[in-house]
């Protein structure tokens, strides 16, 4: 059962279309809807080892692809333990909203097994129009009604990045006379000299960069996130990076080492998304503006690890982009439990967080921290070993920009954790009680935010040898 | 690794450094305030205990790293847990683990809200600070020596005086942002010595003398503002003043020597022919911060910030000492860091009872309490004559042994050092006068109880130890001896080639 994990997703996508058939309650829609994605998560567990080609060739199954679906899988049922309540979506799109959570799910896991540019294509389009329909299904909370207008910024946007990975990709099977990855590296490899070949990959790559919002593709960025329900947004600013990364990778193995041009070009996107990210979030007063933008810089750590061009380097990357998928994952926790009706949160609103709730305080605080690369957290290590990498490629001056880069991002995070630990809360700020499943999703985020941190080997071990079988 | 006398035994330095760790642990399952403090307190005594270990089994005749331990940690990279000491690093070792149980004692009732969270911070800070003195890779050390900026962050961002949250984000800022180069400069050593973050392999290595320069920049920036030295001591007042007491007295007494640690740990040995180049620089400076900490302590009115000017004053003796380069500088530097520790660490924990009775650090207002608490003034008079270095006091030793080495390097650079101590003594003097006999013309004070059981036991050994080094410092310079004997001959072979070999700063 090679398309095992993807047809359970397929399958609870089909279940949730027959429950937004009737109107069912909110609180059992969710309950249903956990189950299905514990369901996902251990069918991909499941088939954590299996191999093989399926769909013609154009889809495959190995090491590779499965750690990535795993890690998707993971992700994606945080985000769906987190939409419990779902106070942000309109009550009676909640299983539709859920419908589309999965199918988008089941692009990206499509997207991390593809290595035909059809494939990909197809499974990049299914998830992408998945969040385009996601994004407005917001309820209009007050007098807020940018979900339309930042829904079709993020289309537009989009299918501009299409157009562009499309003529790349025809410019691929043009040179090559092939649509299958694996002809396109041999044939690639005496072509990569010409200026038409590195213009193909680098138009194909565009596409991803805008999942993972790498500058200059990043200008959806904030007004997506603040303009989306805390939960979807939760949803954005986690899984896509991780499949994004998966199939980054993929295409960077194309350029291959030997590739002159190829390096500078991502050097300059990676240093360029550091700086904007960070220098545009120093300036942030809505909290899910300010993690996008800071979501910019680190989508820049993770090119750190594939302009290198060897394994290490892809291992490093998967194990950075996964820890920054923990560390959003533990602030939106935050931010979906304090925004209790939905509403999006002003730095300012967390202020006394520690008086109202300990643990999402704690959470956030870990979650900053982290994010900020203070050891011995994910995040630290993530990025340390990330530099350490570079540097041993002969890459000292971006290394040291990135050094100070997470000097500037200290101070956005710092002041939010400021914020949350050292002011009193508003009056007639209530406690909040997180509930037993996110007091819980919450230690095991903490949890594992410090274990991968100490103990780094724990997933490096496994994406070292994933990809090396992947090549 | 045969810098290593590898412990077979027990591992006695990583109890040390997860004891408290295991102890902040046991805290989150314990619900009443009391029993925190209980708790903390037998932990970190337990820690003093333990450490007290160390000086039995610790061979005085060898300057190599004894009870030494490593094991693997992130293969991958080549990075592993490797811990050991040696004559510089176990007094500080024994300084920290000795002095945690008094910062308990110090919070028994001054800190009066979210106590668990207080003390696990607290336990939380040792695990890092004595990992910090006894790392012996690279990013071990690094991982510490950052890791411990939250908790202290936290201690006095929640716990602290009224701007707190001023004080608590410069203190964090500044220490950060001086360490971010250092990271830098910590991958590039790893990539010069065959991708081995062994601190050891690092030292005396024949690297080009630029990038000796610019490494030792980057060493310099982030240890200079944790000394903190002349001019990147602004965070430093602020965060004393605010901080409660077992804040400020880690700070003063622990996470301010950890700069003159890593002077002595890293600069010296690791990037020799740049020392030596920049050493008059470094010289000069620490003299500025030792006549400026002197005038602005001078100017205090706040008892804290005053203390808080002299740290200033007298980590620039430090510093003097450590960048004389020669034996009793070097000697007296260690010492003054533990003198320094022992002093300013009582001074604060005095200002805190006082504050605690009255709810005033100003000098103006606790004017003439010393008619009241008869024992306070006594220890406080005692405590401030070492921090002036009064003979018989352990301050006296170290300033006399850094002045004596001054004096072998430079006369005019030892002459500009004395006003330093001349101004200490003023400031001292003053404030003292005012706090024992000053002003009769405040409201009544009759009020204000002497101290009672449990500050007096807090107080008592830190007046031992100012005599006991003040009066017999031998059995400590003797444990550092043989280290600082082998850093120096080993300095003095670079001595000859140091100012050849760098092409940007020669003159």
């Amino acid at each position: 059962m090679l398309f095992f994990p993807e047809l359970i997703v397929l399958l609870s996508a089909l279940v949730m279309f027959l429950v937004s058939l009737g109107s069912p309650g909110t609180a059992a829609v969710h309950r249903l809807v956990v189950i299905l994605g514990a369901a996902v998560l251990l069918a991909t567990v499941a088939c954590l080892g299996q191999e093989g080609m399926l769909f013609f060739e154009a889809y495959r199954i190995d090491r590779f692809s499965q750690l990535f679906k795993l890690l998707l899988a993971a992700a994606a049922l945080i985000v769906l333990l987190l939409s419990g309540r779902n106070p942000g979506i309109k009550t009676e799109v909640q299983a539709e909203y859920h419908l589309f959570l999965l199918i988008g799910l089941l692009g990206l896991m499509m997207l991390v097994s593809s290595v035909e540019l059809l494939a990909l294509f197809i499974a990049l389009e299914l998830s992408s129009f998945a969040v385009y329909i996601m994004v407005p299904l917001r309820r209009q909370s007050g007098g807020e009604t940018f979900q339309m207008e930042s829904a079709i910024k993020y289309l537009l946007f989009g299918v501009m990045t299409t157009g562009l990975m499309l003529f790349g990709m025809s410019y691929l099977f043009g040179l090559t006379g092939s649509t299958y990855l694996s002809v396109i590296v041999d044939q690639l490899s005496q072509l990569i000299a010409e200026p038409a070949a590195l213009v193909a990959i680098l138009l194909v790559m565009a596409g991803f960069f805008y999942k993972l919002a790498i500058f200059p593709f990043h200008f959806w960025v904030p007004d997506v996130y603040q303009g989306a329900a805390n939960e979807t947004t939760t949803f954005i600013a986690a899984v896509p990076k991780i499949a994004a990364t998966a199939v980054l990778i993929r295409l960077v193995t194309l350029a291959g080492g030997d590739s002159q041009l190829v390096t500078p070009v991502l050097l300059i996107c990676s240093i360029g998304a550091m700086f904007y990210g960070n220098l545009c979030a120093l300036a942030q007063k809505d909290l899910k503006r300010m993690l996008g933008y800071s979501g910019i810089s680190h989508a820049g750590f993770v090119l750190f690890g594939l302009l290198t061009f060897q394994n290490e380097g892809y291992a490093l990357a998967t194990y950075y982009v996964a820890g920054y998928a923990l560390m959003n994952l533990a602030c939106f926790l935050v931010i979906c439990t304090v925004a209790t009706a939905g509403q999006n949160l002003a730095i300012e609103d967390l202020s006394g967080l520690h008086r109202r709730s300990p643990l999402l305080a704690l959470t956030l605080a870990i979650g900053l921290f982290a994010l900020a690369g203070i050891p011995p957290f994910v995040g630290f290590t993530g990025k340390f070993m990330l530099l350490v990498n570079a540097f041993k490629q002969g890459l000292v001056i971006p290394v040291i920009l990135a050094a100070i880069n997470t000097a500037i991002a200290l101070f956005y995070y710092l002041s939010v954790v400021r914020i949350a630990y050292c002011t009193d809360p508003h009056p007639g700020a209530l406690r909040l009680q997180p509930g037993l499943t996110r007091s819980l999703t919450a230690v095991v985020l903490l949890l594992a935010i410090i274990a991968l941190g100490v103990i780094p080997g724990l997933l490096v071990q496994p994406a070292v040898m994933s990809i090396g079988a992947m090549l | 690794m045969d810098q290593l006398l590898l412990n077979t035994g027990f591992p006695l330095l990583s109890t040390l450094i997860f004891l408290p760790l295991v102890g902040a642990v046991l805290l989150l399952a314990i619900t009443s305030e009391a029993g925190c403090r209980v708790v903390s307190l037998l932990v970190t005594s337990l820690v003093g205990l333990l450490s007290l270990l160390l000086l039995p089994g610790f061979d005085r005749s060898t300057a190599l790293f004894q009870f030494a331990e490593t094991r693997p940690w992130i293969p991958a990279l080549n990075i592993n847990y490797t811990v050991g000491v040696d004559g510089i690093s176990l007094l500080l070792v024994l300084m920290t683990a000795l002095i945690m149980p008094f910062c308990v004692l110090a919070s028994w009732t001054y800190i009066k809200v979210r106590v668990k969270a207080f003390m696990i911070c607290l336990l939380i800070m040792e695990t890092a600070m004595i990992g910090v003195f006894v790392a012996l890779d690279f990013v071990l050390f690094y991982v510490l020596w950052e890791a411990m900026l939250i908790p202290m962050y936290l201690i006095i961002g929640i716990w602290g005086g009224p701007r707190k949250i001023y004080a608590s984000i410069k203190f964090f800022l500044y220490t950060l942002a001086g360490s971010v180069l250092l990271l830098v400069a910590i991958i590039w050593l790893y990539r010069q010595n065959d991708f081995s973050f062994f601190i050891p392999d690092m030292m005396w290595q024949p690297y080009s003398g630029t990038a000796q320069v610019l490494v030792f920049i980057a060493f310099f920036l982030a240890f200079a503002i944790k000394v903190p030295m002349f001019p990147f001591h602004t965070w430093l007042p602020a965060a004393h003043v605010e901080a409660p007491t077992a804040g400020s007295v880690i700070l003063a007494s622990i996470l301010l020597k950890m700069g003159t640690y890593g002077f002595l740990r890293f600069a010296l040995p690791i990037v020799p022919d740049a020392t030596f180049l920049l050493m008059p620089y470094v010289l000069w400076l620490s003299i500025a911060g030792i006549i400026y900490g002197g005038f602005t302590a001078l100017a205090q009115q706040d008892m804290k910030k005053l203390i808080a000017y002299s740290s200033v004053g007298h980590m620039g003796f430090v510093t003097l000492g450590i960048f004389l380069l020669n034996k009793q500088g070097i000697e007296g530097a260690i010492l003054q860091m533990i003198n320094h520790g022992v002093t300013t660490g009582a001074l604060f924990l005095c200002v805190g009872m006082l504050y605690e009775r009255t709810h005033s650090r100003e000098l103006r207002s606790t004017m003439g309490v010393g008619k009241f608490m008869p024992v306070f003034v006594t220890f406080l008079t005692f405590f401030s004559l070492a921090s002036f270095g009064f003979p018989g006091t352990n301050g006296f030793i170290g300033e006399f042994m850094i002045l004596a080495g001054a004096f072998e390097v430079d006369i005019p650079l030892a002459l500009a050092a004395i006003p330093g101590a001349v101004l200490a003594a003023a400031y001292m003097l003053r404030m003292l006068q005012k706090v024992v006999w000053g002003g009769t013309d405040n409201p009544d004070q009759s009020w204000i109880n002497d101290l009672n059981r449990r500050e007096l036991v807090t107080l008592a050994p830190f007046l031992l130890f100012v005599l006991w080094i003040g009066l017999n410092p031998a059995p400590f310079i003797d444990v550092m001896d043989h280290s600082v004997v082998a850093l120096l001959e080993q300095l003095q072979a670079y001595r000859a080639q140091a100012l050849a070999s760098v092409s940007v700063l020669a003159p």
